[in-house]
């Protein structure tokens, strides 16, 4: 027989809570490769998918990094780069490495404004290019033109405002359903 | 679910982006040394995602379409007296098609002449981009019935567009003629020099390789050449534009840029595929 539990304890893991828990820490992760999947559909402008893919990693880093763990990276990186003709592996390397330059400024940039933190964002997104730029060039072993970097750096540095307004009312709506 | 202690937890945690790094580059390890296993996980993840794009595709090709019907509607006037002139002009060259068209019968009647067979085609729609940054591709959807082969031709309504590389059970991906690794071997229409169509991820393809003496000239007529066996000769491509830095291009018939449907043309012919890829059997058991 056991002793009996003095003062109260959490409620019991019910099934219906415990999808809520899961499907709330998979929700960033499920969202970006929904958006990754239709950043593909042609609306005319190459180069969407990894447009939409870097600012939304880049946001779920800052504001929920438990949502956003370096597996759930990896896996949206080997789906962007299999999405596209891009070398594989290359996608997957740059996310990392954003992720882990943010993951050591964290602190300091959830407490930024949104300007700020757009500006931090367009640093990350031109070393992320110029990254996933050598490296095609590397994997390929064939120089890449630089005009189709910059269009995508431009459609990504503009997309991220409203990415962000998305995410962050999305990221409250969580917030809200936590407290 | 796995019950760690929280400091072997912790561990874990700190050593999974140093680890999933290491493991980037051994994908991209695995990406160069094994490019038939890459091309078959892309296969895969199209066919999957076939369906999706597919119902998504609707909505998005009805706004495109409404706002090109905008542009249409607000450019009416200029395009009405461009249409009037083509139109006198294309007028003009009905009359000389049609001497061309019954002397061109006149001759091959006395000549025997066994015309060549009509290519089978079939159309397929265009439902995402597949090339990124550094490529230009599209994906098709293609349907059970259609045999969608490696080596097959597209066109648009207008002209070349591009080669089938890949090919899953139910999706293609066509390699677009601007892509950087897109080599056309054509013919210029007026000397019938031969030349190279290269991509270079723009708009407009370079040309290089024409003969000595032979350089194209602004406006040339480009068309396939069978050289290599890859294309029927005579397909049409475009037309020579020389750029401002003095390079010689050709801006394609095709509209890549708003491809919503194309023709899959099966020449029969395996020129470029590496002969492996020729012996290999049709996924899925198809053919």
């Amino acid at each position: 027989m056991k002793p009996p539990i003095r003062g109260r304890t959490e409620p019991p893991a019910g099934l219906l809570r415990r999808i809520d828990a899961i499907l709330r820490g998979a929700f960033p992760s499920l969202v970006t490769l929904g958006l990754i999947v239709l950043a593909a559909v042609p609306v005319g402008a190459p180069g969407l998918v990894m447009a939409v893919c870097l600012p939304s990693v880049f946001f779920w880093t800052i504001f929920r990094p438990s949502a956003m763990p370096p597996p759930a990276i990896f896996a949206i990186g080997l789906a962007q780069d299999l999405l596209t003709l891009a070398p594989l592996g290359s996608g997957v390397l740059v996310l990392l490495l954003v992720h882990g330059v943010i993951m050591r400024f964290r602190s300091l940039l959830v407490r930024q404004s949104f300007w700020l933190v757009w500006l931090v964002y367009a640093a990350v997104a031109v070393a992320g290019a110029a990254l996933a730029w050598a490296l095609t060039g590397l994997l390929n072993w064939q120089l890449p033109p630089s005009t189709p970097a910059m269009h995508q750096l431009g459609i990504s540095m503009g997309l991220y405002p409203m990415l962000a307004w998305v995410l962050s009312r999305a990221h409250r709506a969580m917030q809200n359903a936590e407290a | 679910m796995l019950r760690l202690s929280i400091p072997l937890r912790q561990a874990l945690a700190r050593l999974s982006l140093p680890m999933l790094i290491a493991a980037a580059f051994g994908v991209m390890l695995l990406g160069k040394a094994d490019t038939l296993l890459v091309e078959r996980a892309r296969m895969v993840l199209a066919d999957a995602l076939m369906p999706v794009w597919s119902v998504v595709q609707e909505p998005v090709g009805a706004v495109n379409n409404a706002v090109r019907e905008a542009e249409a509607l607000w450019n009416i006037r200029a395009e009405n007296a461009r249409l009037r002139e083509e139109n006198d002009r294309l007028h003009r060259w009905q009359a000389t098609a049609l001497a061309l068209e019954s002397e061109n019968a006149l001759l091959r009647r006395q000549l025997a002449w066994v015309p060549d067979p009509a290519p089978n085609f079939f159309t397929a729609r265009v439902v995402a981009d597949g090339g990124g940054t550094y490529a230009r591709a599209v994906l098709l959807a293609t349907a059970v019935a259609m045999p969608a082969r490696k080596g097959q031709v597209a066109l648009d309504e207008r002209g070349f567009v591009g080669r089938v590389t890949e090919v899953g059970s139910r999706s293609a991906r066509v390699l677009l003629a601007t892509d950087i690794n897109s080599r056309i071997p054509i013919t210029l229409e007026n000397s019938r020099a031969r030349a190279i169509m290269v991509g270079n991820n723009a708009v407009r393809p370079r040309l290089q390789h024409w003969p000595e003496g032979q350089a194209p000239r602004e406006g040339d007529r480009v068309v396939t050449s069978a050289e290599a066996g890859a294309f029927p000769s005579g397909l049409p491509v475009g037309v020579v534009r020389w750029s401002d830095s003095g390079a010689p291009e050709v801006e394609l018939f095709a509209r890549l840029d708003r491809l919503d449907v194309v023709r899959l043309f099966d020449f029969g012919l395996t020129g470029i595929l590496p002969p492996e890829s020729v012996a290999r059997p049709e996924p899925r058991g198809r053919r």
